[in-house]
């Protein structure tokens, strides 16, 4: 029986932690945590109720935050967090996923390290930053960042992982060897003889669909896409949308056909909401149609937009959605998408968002 | 023995670590590893590679600017401190 609800946001100045009730009614906001570093990812292991939050400080370099006592008291640590001694130092984690009892983290410099203990020491996964098309790969506005890692659920050797501005990779050996997996995402900005390249793309954002490991969804800098087999190939899905454009995608965690994307008015026209008016995208039909929620949702003179992991769905029956904007409002439905509110207001920019749901 | 003055961001992150410390060192890397070794983490936080200061990490040896392999003698007052960068 669900108890307890929480939704964990890595902001610019901090982690923060909100808390409810499976109604979702009345929330509890707690933080900034981390000593206000800025945090870009933060998740919850479901089993344990350990909090892990990934991220760089200026001074001090990157870290994996650590807490198994819901945010009271929390842990640090980097040890191992570097590659080679002569490439630029890793900045920041960005990405943190969890497959099994193994913790991942992608960082930026675009990499991928591994953790059999927790967090507490990290294994370079070097296949990925040796893959041959290293050399070649482009930071995004972001930085050369690893800002999404999917983990097979059932097979511990399979994982994805989305670089700005490199692609999607996918290792079937546990990441000793990559491919690309980028066929059918655009690339706008390339000439128009390039458009289709092997890497390079500007992907934004993917996730995999509710207990069917070879569908994804992806929100990419040129369109949006979904794949039915583990992202060979890939077919726009952007028909019915208000533009091309956004950050995040989120799939359902019971229905694998229903996926939410939170479009933006484009990449050269400020990456605000469409016409200042904030809306979320539902397709319950794995993207073939769409349709604009925004019951409760500003619907004038809002300049905002949500960043590649700032939007989540908790995994109640009646499922939660979550976006966080990138000036600090965190919106909130209880069902589905239908109604929004904000439950959080005047935080700092919104990296990420997850949620932990942990029994009574 | 040489006197190491930390800087203040970085305290909270090691609870209980004092701002000041006297230890035994020849350099300013035995320095840092000898806090290390009491608070462990403390190196990555100052280190970016064994033979590197991070970027925005600055060290100074009697007032003059320092880095890993500049020698502490006895006495010595070594001060980390953080470069002005943040936002």
């Amino acid at each position: 029986m669900p108890a307890r609800v929480l939704v964990l946001l890595g902001t610019r100045k901090g982690a923060f932690i909100l808390e409810s009730t499976p109604d979702r009614r009345d929330w509890r906001l707690r933080g900034p945590f981390c000593e206000t570093w800025p945090i870009n990812h933060v998740i919850g292991d479901p089993r344990t109720g350990t909090i892990y939050a990934g991220g760089g400080n200026a001074w001090f370099g990157p870290a994996v935050w650590q807490s198994s006592d819901l945010g009271d008291s929390w842990t640090h640590s980097s040890d191992g967090l570097r590659a080679v001694e002569e490439e630029t130092p890793v900045a920041a984690v960005w990405s943190l996923a969890l497959q099994g009892d193994t913790l991942l983290a992608g960082v930026e410099p675009a990499g991928l390290f591994r953790s059999a203990d927790g967090g507490q020491s990290w294994t370079h996964v070097a296949g990925l930053r040796d893959h041959p098309s290293r050399s070649q790969w482009n930071p995004g506005a972001g930085g050369l960042i690893a800002h999404h890692i999917l983990a097979h659920p059932r097979d511990a050797a399979q994982l994805w992982v989305a670089i700005s501005a490199a692609g999607v990779f996918h290792t079937a050996d546990g990441g000793r060897s990559w491919t690309p997996r980028n066929q059918g995402t655009r690339c706008d900005y390339n000439p128009p003889e390039a458009r289709y390249p092997e890497f390079g793309q500007c992907v934004h954002s993917i996730a995999m669909a509710a207990g069917q490991p070879d569908r994804l969804y992806q929100q990419n800098h040129c369109g949006m896409y979904r794949s039915g087999d583990g992202g060979l190939e890939w077919q726009s899905m952007e028909a019915g949308l208000p533009s091309t454009f956004g950050f995040p995608v989120v799939a359902h965690p019971h229905d694998p056909d229903t996926v939410y994307l939170f479009p933006l008015n484009g990449d050269i026209a400020g990456r605000f909401v469409p016409e200042g008016r904030a809306a979320v995208w539902r397709s319950r039909d794995g993207g073939a149609h769409w349709q604009d929620l925004r019951e409760g949702l500003p619907q004038r003179d809002a300049y905002f937009g949500v960043l590649r992991q700032a939007m989540a769905a908790d995994p109640l029956d009646r499922v939660g959605i979550y976006a966080g904007t990138n000036t600090g409002i965190l919106y909130a439905s209880s069902d589905e998408g239908a109604q929004w509110r904000p439950i959080a207001q005047h935080l700092p920019p919104i990296h990420s968002v997850e949620t932990m749901v942990l029994p009574a | 023995m040489v006197n190491v003055t930390l800087p203040p961001a970085l305290l909270p992150l090691f609870p209980g670590c004092p701002g000041r410390h006297s230890v035994r060192a020849a350099s300013v890397g035995e320095a840092i590893e000898a806090l290390d070794a009491a608070w462990p983490g403390l190196r990555d936080r100052l280190c970016e590679s064994p033979d590197r200061l991070r970027r925005h990490i600055r060290a100074f040896v009697d007032g003059e600017p320092a880095g890993l392999a500049t020698a502490l003698p006895e006495g010595a007052e070594l001060f980390l401190m953080t470069a002005i960068s943040g936002g």
